[in-house]
């Protein structure tokens, strides 16, 4: 998994590339916490993203709890495999999808 | 049925989707099904990896039957743990907001809900986690 970062003001544009998994999770969770204080739009551009276990599912949650307080989030450019993992979980009505 | 054994550890989750992955292709199995069996193989590897031995770590089996003429593959996951049935867990309930939901027991649901049959056995100090998936 690859993870890159572009900053405008307070938003954030978080780009996801690979596998989201049990191995992957930690360092997604880390590059958010180390990132994301000041951040009030929060974006995730899943267009790379090919895999998504529990363990990204538990990141993402983090992240919509935190932004709840803070801003707003979306993802953006979501696969079709990795929208059905969304759905079957119910994320598709916690997580604003675009 | 291809058996694959190896150390109950995360740092063996892709050792183990390898195995599975290079089986699945044997038969040709479609992208979109592969990874949903992925994904339930790591839900399951991660938890006998989290769960099954309380002391040290301890051995898995994994076995894949290829069922071509179907298509279809049975995934059997073995170990030696405590015994621990995980589908016997509540399901959580998908309906909440981000609030008030809690991740815990996510990863056995999506296995539940995205394979065609899973069951759990305890048989002779081992625990036995079978699922089926077709297309």
């Amino acid at each position: 998994m690859d993870i890159k970062k572009t900053n405008h003001d307070n938003s954030l544009i978080v780009g996801i590339s690979g596998k989201i998994d049990t191995a992957s999770a930690p360092k997604f969770e880390q590059e958010l916490k180390n990132s994301i204080n000041d951040c009030t739009e929060l974006i995730f551009d899943f267009a790379e993203v090919e895999y998504i276990s529990s363990a990204g599912l538990r990141v993402l949650l983090s992240a919509q709890k935190t932004m709840n307080r803070q801003g707003s989030m979306k993802l953006i450019n979501v696969r079709k495999n990795v929208m059905g993992i969304f759905e079957v979980t119910g994320f598709t009505n916690i997580l604003n999808i675009e | 049925m291809k058996k694959f054994e190896i150390e109950a550890i995360t740092e063996n989750l892709h050792a183990v989707l390898g195995f599975i992955d290079e089986q699945l292709e044997l038969i040709g199995c479609p992208m979109n099904i592969q990874m949903q069996i992925d994904i339930a193989a790591e839900e399951i590897f991660v938890n006998i990896a989290g769960y099954a031995y309380k002391v040290g770590t301890g051995m898995a089996v994994v076995g894949v039957e290829l069922h071509p003429e179907q298509p279809s593959v049975d995934i059997t996951f073995i170990d030696h743990g405590v015994p621990y049935d995980p589908l016997a867990k509540a399901d959580p309930d998908i309906t909440l907001c981000a609030e008030d939901r809690q991740i815990g027991g996510l990863g056995i649901f999506m296995v539940k809900k995205s394979m065609d049959e899973v069951k759990y056995e305890y048989l002779d100090g081992c625990n036995i986690l079978t699922m089926k998936k077709g297309w």
